[in-house]
């Protein structure tokens, strides 16, 4: 257009004739984003690879050790339960999030009245802050205060109170049920869509082909849905997995550093305990679950495309 | 196989849509029957009932003496064909084909020879390993037809199964159909809004509108004889010219008049014109049953007007003008040469004019 646009008009500006290069183009406007990515991702992802390997700590610059961080990390009980915490957590956390998600999905795909309010009011639970939730369970959960307890003790169901966050098996469990709480509404919404996708011919189809509403969703539903379901798993393992600010408010860790995940261990020790060196590595220890997750699922997509 | 009966249906939808309005039908073993309508004529509707897969408000429908209302559709021994073929998109053609049988619990040979069986019938042998998303829309058509014939069910169901294809395809399929049926003598019900369809499939064709039956009958005495004014204009196309008309007498003969217009009352109609003596009827006539007057004509059946527009078409030519008030269409032979404006000389076969009731708009 510039370039039919009659002289006296003026001169187009060197500025302007300089972005009509699409390589400086997209050269400025890619720029940002990058800027965006090495200053908060890549340059803290490279100072903890540096810090992980030497001793530094909070006022003190520390030196090279090596891989001695991580061998101490490895040995660490304390780690070696965050380690498998983490592992309980993600796992448990993502099956239930996922069968009561799809089954909330299935709920919610059905017409009914006020079904609008119910969609919207169902994200309740992920839109409110983390931490705010979490401290209401906390106090849901409080040795003294337990609504939970108050109720079922009274209703006679339990002679003793639970002890839900003072043991630690039990901890975890709650821990569990927490992040399902709060995560599940992200299934549901996601798999919504992914169900709406799905025309309800096909199901009309497997109903006239004799299929009961179980074979529905297992020969229909399930395989039609697979590749949405695959995309919200994988998000949520990679945020169960490196959580901390759910355990780091409902436990602290506790009781007796038994419910740390990696996340809120590695802070405890590179943050509150100022061993940024030890810290660091106990983090890193994240990064090879996480880039397997990532690995399959990219396997995965890139096999969908080619059918 | 099996006859269908369609007892005193309705269907009353939440929203307060009265879609289905006393359909009564009795369909034939082996028997071809077309619903035809326009949109929201209530077609689809009766077809979903019958499947199942929509609730009766009222009345009753049975497969052969069995009342149906109640059985889920897996359980009313029916195959259907949607418009859209909801083929399974993750499974093969096979798969597709299969899983009914599957489902019924078939053995596994007896799956397999029905899916060779079906898929030569219909000439997709080859394609029996490849996904739908592989096919064009004729092949897809096919699968969701292998889908339906492999069950071997009483009654077919078939829901505008050719209107996502091409005009070409869907003259071919049409005639596959046609020949399908034939072979399998299976009782079918077929839906469509395209009344060329409608024609050439049914034994016989329902045509339908705002949830009412109209006409039931053989396609040639659904042209030949409408029950009513809507009949008469969906079926046949160019659809038949209408005419607002008086009924006047001239010496002990009838007439019906309009602007510029004087038509003979044709003998056969006579008896019953005669009754809205001085009142108004719709008079119709196709645009087959008009021709350029010779001399031979009597004058009564004939008229002049002006062409308007003429549009030939190679087998035959379209006249449009203007006469009575209302825009009409002559079909006529293509040998006659005729141009726009020129000023011509009709005449109405007197065997093929229709009078319809200007309030109920039923033939007389």
């Amino acid at each position: 257009m510039s370039a039919a646009a009659p002289t006296e008009r003026g001169r187009v500006s060197p500025l302007v004739r300089l972005l009509e290069s699409e390589s400086v183009l997209a050269t400025a406007l890619l720029v940002p984003g990058v800027l965006i990515l090495v200053l908060f991702i890549a340059y803290p992802f490279v100072m903890a690879l540096w810090y992980s390997l030497t001793s530094i700590r909070v006022g003190e610059a520390g030196q090279f050790v090596g891989l001695a961080n991580f061998a101490k990390a490895w040995n660490d009980t304390i780690f070696q339960t965050a380690f498998k915490n983490t592992v309980f957590y993600t796992f448990w956390a993502t099956i239930f999030k996922l069968a009561l998600g799809m089954w909330l999905a299935l709920l919610l795909n059905r017409s009914f009245r006020f079904k609008r309010i119910v969609r919207a009011s169902m994200l309740l639970p992920f839109i409110i802050p983390t931490v705010l939730s979490a401290f209401a369970w906390r106090w849901m959960f409080d040795p003294t205060f337990s609504v939970m307890n108050w109720v079922l003790y009274h209703s006679g169901v339990i002679t003793d109170r639970l002890p839900f966050l003072s043991d630690g098996d039990w901890a975890m469990w709650c821990a569990v049920a927490v992040n399902t709480w709060r995560g599940m509404p992200f299934f549901a919404i996601t798999l919504l869509a992914g169900l709406q996708t799905i025309s309800p011919d096909l199901h009309e189809a497997a109903a006239l082909d004799g299929a009961s509403a179980w074979h529905r969703f297992w020969h229909v539903t399930w395989p039609l849905l697979l590749p949405v379901t695959l995309v919200v798993v994988v998000f949520s393992v990679i945020q169960t997995f490196s959580d901390f600010q759910l355990i780091y408010v409902l436990t602290g860790g506790g009781p007796a550093n038994s419910t740390h995940l990696i996340a809120t261990y590695a802070y405890q020790v590179g943050v509150a305990s100022g061993l940024l060196g030890e810290g660091a590595a106990l983090s890193l220890f994240m990064f090879p679950v996480l880039f397997a997750v990532v690995w399959v699922q990219l396997r995965y997509m890139k096999r969908m495309e080619g059918h | 196989m099996a006859n269908v009966t369609i007892r005193d249906l309705n269907k009353n939808y939440d929203n307060g849509f009265h879609a289905v309005k006393d359909v009564n039908l009795e369909i034939r073993d082996k028997e071809f029957v077309v619903l035809v309508g326009p949109s929201g004529c209530g077609k689809t509707t009766t077809l979903r009932m019958v499947a199942g897969l929509e609730e009766i408000t009222s009345g009753q429908i049975l497969i052969g003496e069995n009342v149906v209302n109640d059985l889920p559709p897996m359980d009313r021994n029916i195959a259907m064909v949607f418009q859209n073929y909801a083929l399974y998109p993750h499974k093969s053609v096979y798969q597709n084909m299969a899983f009914g049988l599957q489902m019924r619990k078939y053995p596994q040979q007896e799956i397999e020879k029905r899916v060779r069986e079906a898929a030569d019938i219909l000439g997709i042998g080859p394609l029996l390993d490849r996904k739908p998303r592989q096919l064009s829309g004729g092949q897809r058509q096919r699968v969701a037809v292998g889908r339906a014939i492999v069950r071997h069910p009483e009654v077919f169901l078939f829901d505008e199964p050719l209107s996502n294809l091409d005009a070409q395809l869907r003259v071919q399929m049409r005639v596959e159909l046609k020949r399908l049926h034939e072979r399998l003598e299976t009782t079918a019900i077929y839906v469509t809004h395209d009344q060329v369809e409608a024609m050439t499939l049914g034994d016989r064709v329902v045509v339908m509108k705002d949830g009412w039956v109209q006409q039931v009958g053989e396609p040639l005495e659904l042209y030949g004889k409408p029950a009513n004014r809507f009949v008469a204009g969906f079926i046949g196309s160019p659809s038949m010219n209408f005419v607002d008309v008086i009924i006047n007498e001239l010496g002990g003969a009838l007439y019906a008049e309009a602007q510029m217009l004087r038509l003979s009352v044709p003998p056969q109609h006579q008896d019953r014109v005669r009754a809205h003596l001085g009142g108004r009827l719709t008079l119709g006539v196709r645009p087959e049953a008009l021709r350029l007057a010779s001399g031979a004509d009597p004058a009564g059946y004939c008229f002049d007007t002006a062409v308007d527009v003429v549009e030939p078409l190679g087998n035959e030519i379209l006249l449009n003008f203007r006469a009575g008030g209302a825009p009409m269409v002559a079909r006529v032979d293509p040998a006659v040469r005729v141009r726009a404006h020129e000023n011509i000389r009709l005449a109405v076969d007197p065997a093929r004019v229709h009078f319809f009731d200007e309030k109920s708009a039923a033939a007389i």
